[in-house]
C-alpha cells in the first residue's frame, strides 16, 4: 500500500462547486494537510480505485486519511460516495466528513447514522477544519495497531 | 497617494461594504486565508466567482425564457448560485438567490423572472464593488503596503 508522505495527512476533496473546491483545498492545506480535489463522487471513486461493482476492488495504491464530500452533487450524491466508501473493504475505515449548504436534520441525521464522522454546514470554516485532525489521529492509531508485528 | 492614505480608504471602502450588506463575514476569512504563499487568493476566487456567476446567469436566462418551463431546473441553478455567492460572502445575492427559490418552489414563473432581473443588479452591483476594492488592494501592494486585517464582530 503507498504511504503517505511522512507527517502529513491525505485528504480526498469531493465538491462540484470550482469556487468551493478552491476553498475548501486552501483551507485544508492551511492545516498542513495533503489535498487531491475532484469534481464529482464517480471521479473520488476512480481515483480511490473503487468502481461501481465492488466485487472488482482491486488492490489499493492509494493512501487517503480522510475524504471530505459535498452532499448535494449532480450524478451520483455525497451520501452515495458515503455509502459506497463505507461498503468497501479497503476503505470503510476512513472517516468521511459531509458538507451541505442546507441545514436539513433528517439528512444530517441520515450521514451521521451511515456512517460520517462530522456534518459541516456551508461555508466551511476554519474552526470546522480544526476539528478534523482528531478524527485522522485516531484513525492513525487505529492503523498502527492493525498493524502486524514484525520481528 | 501614499501607503497609509490607501489603506484607510480601502479600510473605509470595506466598513461601507459591510454596512450596506454587500458583503458578510465570509469575505474576511477569505482576507484571512491569503498569506505570503497565497498572495493571490482572493483574486483568484472573486474571478473565479465571477467567471462562474456569469455562466450561471446565462443558463437561468434560457431557462426562464423556455415555452414549456422546468422550474426543478431553475431552482438547480438558483442553488449553485446561492451556494458560490453565500462562499464568497456575496450576502445580496445569496439573500435574494433565497427569494427566488421561495417563488420557483411556488412556480410562479413572472416573480421567477423578476427575481432573475434582481439577482442580476445584485450580482453587477457587487461585481463593480468588488472590482474596485481589489482594485485599490492592488495600488496598495503595488506601493509597498499590505493589506489591513479587519476585524468583523
Amino acid at each position: 500500500m503507498g504511504m503517505a508522505k511522512e507527517n502529513q495527512f491525505h485528504v480526498l476533496a469531493v465538491d462540484d462547486s470550482i469556487i468551493d473546491r478552491m476553498l475548501i483545498e486552501r483551507l485544508l492545506k492551511t492545516s498542513s494537510f495533503q489535498v487531491t480535489a475532484v469534481d464529482s463522487a464517480t471521479k473520488a471513486l476512480k481515483f480511490l480505485g473503487l468502481v461501481e461493482d465492488a466485487a472488482s476492488e482491486i488492490h489499493q495504491e492509494v493512501d487517503v486519511n480522510l475524504i471530505i464530500t459535498d452532499y448535494c452533487m449532480p450524478g451520483m450524491t455525497g451520501y452515495d460516495l458515503l455509502r459506497k466508501v463505507k461498503e468497501s473493504k479497503s476503505f470503510k475505515d476512513i472517516p468521511v466528513v459531509i458538507m451541505s449548504s442546507e441545514n436539513v436534520p433528517s439528512r444530517i441525521n441520515r450521514c451521521l447514522e451511515e456512517g460520517a464522522e462530522e456534518f459541516f454546514l456551508k461555508p466551511v470554516q476554519q474552526s470546522d477544519v480544526n476539528k478534523l485532525k482528531p478524527h485522522l489521529l485516531k484513525s492513525k492509531v487505529k492503523e498502527e495497531k492493525e498493524q502486524p508485528i514484525n520481528n | 497617494m501614499e501607503v497609509g492614505q490607501m489603506q484607510r480608504q480601502w479600510m473605509g471602502y470595506m466598513k461601507s461594504l459591510f454596512m450596506e450588506g454587500f458583503l458578510d463575514g465570509q469575505f474576511l476569512q477569505l482576507q484571512q486565508l491569503q498569506d505570503e504563499n497565497n498572495p493571490e487568493f482572493v483574486v483568484e476566487v472573486v474571478s473565479l466567482f465571477f467567471e462562474d456567476s456569469e455562466r450561471i446567469l446565462k443558463d437561468l436566462s434560457f431557462a426562464v425564457d423556455q415555452q414549456s418551463v422546468d422550474f426543478k431546473k431553475i431552482d438547480a441553478h438558483v442553488h449553485q448560485f446561492k451556494g458560490s455567492s453565500a462562499s464568497i460572502g456575496a450576502q445580496r445575492v445569496k439573500n435574494a438567490c433565497i427569494a427566488f427559490r421561495n417563488f420557483c418552489e411556488e412556480q410562479n414563473i413572472d416573480a421567477c423572472r423578476s427575481c432573475l432581473q434582481q439577482v442580476k443588479q445584485e450580482y453587477i452591483h457587487v461585481k463593480n464593488k468588488l472590482e474596485t476594492l481589489l482594485r485599490l488592494e492592488q495600488q496598495i501592494v503595488a506601493a509597498g503596503g499590505s493589506i489591513p486585517m479587519m476585524e468583523w464582530n
